[in-house]
């Protein structure tokens, strides 16, 4: 998929902003994301092109970086923190409870799209544990209700 | 030393809800200390300043500062400053509070630095995952802009200094410095082999230094006070205020804001309410993020610095403190751990990328109760083994651990060998 004007625009002013091209690869990969919601392999090669560099150099960096996905996500991305701080703060019973909620296992996505769940790595909120990160959003001090009240606004 | 009665110094705006605005920042004296560099020091002077403050690196090593800044060249060829904003190690929240409640603490610090090693275009690398702090130091640095602090001629000093967030993509290995200027140039963020060291090749093979957050938020503090006052805060080769971040089975967990040397129980039971329940009591505490050695509870009469915790066999890193109530299995946590840094492996060392995967399924076969006896050497060896001999520093940051933790929690791991299951008693968590 070829981005849109609008994105390209941002990909032209986030090259400009660097003293070498080259650093704005990751800026790019994310401006793609986040508008698509993952890099497809057609894009990586759009961002090849774009960047001058080999396609296997651009694969290297999305499979390198957690954050770049290469299949779509749901529309509300759950990334439930498995750390140790949350660990012993009860981050696996939140994840069940996610589990059993939504009808899925972690690295799936809901069959209508609305979920997907993922577990990930320390997000550096281990005061505020058990949480996660919704799409860009940090949802701390987690328990079922907050989880039932929070998952009936998402639609 | 009790720390009771300590006012905030980092901290001292965070309470304010209007705290990452640039007129609140004003209020409390804010820039005061980027204008008295600009216009009454030379570089070197600040550079002087900080090297006489003591001030020590508080990303995890502890690496004076001010020496760190006198190993950058002179005179006026491009050079960088890069702030590490990838905070990522375990047990560590510090750095984020910072850039979220006072945006314009950390900016002044850093255009400081910037002044001071004669950089004229700085980078901050954000955490990929810290949207919401990017988007409150970006609006901080527009406010700057729009008050002449960034930019061409700044406060009408003749100082240019042009700054750039850059954002990361989820990679706790972009942390150490290196990894940090790879990535920084658009690539996989693989440690580069030390010497060169950054000072002298660094970003775009330019001298470079890369500076934690919270060490530059000490930064307007010293320039502002003057080093002897700053130096007078805390111990001796230990000195200045520090951020706690505690987590894990205490009343209240958060950050904590004391001189360095507090003592560890006291930051514990007076400040962060003690124990989660009454009926659990202290097993354990990892006193500077998962990276370090851990502390059990009979060893945890220690204070929060440097050199002391380094004396107790354990450092005091990003100040992390995770603590373990008698709920928690050592097989478990140090599992959970293992499955960290086997993730967070670049790959490039095969001590390091192999050894984690190991570490994995050797700890995976204990929690089951189907390991053996030479399971524990097992673990050890593979720590000799991995410490030492990789590019950069993660494979000792797992190898220390587990020494410690098999060493200090041995007749737990023989526990799951002999009966096949754990010593601890779990408790429900309530979710």
């Amino acid at each position: 998929m070829i981005p849109s004007r609008e994105t390209q625009e941002k990909i032209d002013a986030a090259v400009r902003e660097y003293p070498h091209a080259r650093s704005a690869l990751l800026a790019v990969l994310h401006l793609i994301q986040s508008e698509r919601g993952y890099i497809a392999p057609e894009d990586q090669a759009w961002a090849a092109t774009r960047m001058g560099l080999p396609p296997a150099e651009v694969a290297g960096v999305v499979s390198f970086y957690t954050l770049f996905r290469t299949k779509p996500p749901g529309r509300h991305h759950l990334q439930v923190c498995r750390t140790l701080s949350c660990q012993i703060r009860g981050c696996r019973e939140l994840l069940s409870y996610l589990e059993e909620k939504l009808g899925i296992k972690q690295g799936q996505v809901t069959t209508d799209g609305r979920f997907s769940l993922v577990t990930v790595e320390c997000l550096g909120s281990c005061g505020t544990a058990p949480m996660m990160q919704v799409n860009d959003d940090y949802h701390e001090n987690l328990t079922r209700e907050r989880l039932d009240v929070l998952l009936d606004s998402m639609k | 030393m009790s720390a009771n009665g300590y006012q905030p110094l980092l901290l001292k705006n965070a309470h304010r809800p209007d705290s990452a605005t640039l007129a609140a920042y004003r209020e409390s004296g804010g820039y005061r200390a980027l204008e008295r560099a600009l216009k009454e020091m030379t570089p070197e002077q600040v550079v002087e300043e900080v090297k006489a403050s003591g001030l020590r690196g508080r990303g995890g090593a502890g690496f004076p500062t001010g020496m760190k800044w006198s190993f950058m060249p002179k005179g006026s060829g491009e050079k960088y400053l890069v702030l590490n904003a990838d905070e990522s190690e375990p047990g560590t929240f510090k750095d984020r509070l910072l850039m979220e409640e006072d945006p314009h603490l950390v900016l002044e610090g850093f255009l400081i630095g910037c002044y001071a090693v004669g950089c004229r275009h700085g980078f901050i690398y954000m955490r990929g995952e810290f949207v919401r702090p990017t988007r409150i130091l970006l609006k901080a640095v527009e406010e700057a802009r729009a008050a002449g602090m960034v930019g061409k001629n700044i406060l009408g000093t003749g100082f240019d200094c042009e700054i750039t967030l850059y954002r990361g993509a989820g990679a706790y290995i972009c942390g150490e410095e290196t990894a940090l200027l790879e990535s920084l140039e658009g690539k996989r963020g693989m440690p580069r082999l030390k010497p060169p060291f950054p000072a002298q090749v660094g970003l775009y093979g330019k001298p470079t230094s890369v500076n934690n957050v919270e060490t530059i938020a000490n930064i307007p503090l010293i320039v502002e006070m003057g080093p002897s006052w700053y130096a007078n805060l805390g111990r001796p080769k230990n000195t200045g205020p520090k951020l706690y971040c505690v987590s894990g089975h205490v009343r209240r967990p958060g950050v904590y804001e004391f001189p360095l040397g507090i003592p560890l129980k006291e930051l514990l039971f007076e400040h962060a309410g003690g124990m989660l329940r009454e009926d659990r009591p202290l097993k354990a505490v990892i006193p500077g993020g998962s990276s370090v050695p851990i502390l059990p509870a009979a060893q945890c009469d220690v204070l929060m610095d440097f050199d002391s915790l380094a004396a107790a066999g354990t450092m005091l890193g990003s100040a992390g403190v995770i603590v373990m109530d008698d709920s928690v299995c050592i097989v478990e946590a140090l599992l959970n751990l293992a499955r960290f840094y086997a993730h967070e492996s670049c790959g490039q060392c095969t001590p390091c990328r192999e050894g984690t995967g190991w570490y994995v399924q050797i700890l995976e076969r204990l929690e089951r109760g189907e390991g053996n006896s030479s399971d524990l050497d097992l673990l050890l060896d593979l720590s000799d083994r991995i410490q030492g001999n990789t590019i950069c520093p993660l494979g000792d940051a797992v190898a220390m651990p587990v020494r410690s933790y098999v060493t200090a929690f041995r007749d737990e791991f023989q526990h799951h060998v002999t009966h096949k299951k754990c010593l601890a008693k779990p408790a429900p968590v309530p979710v």
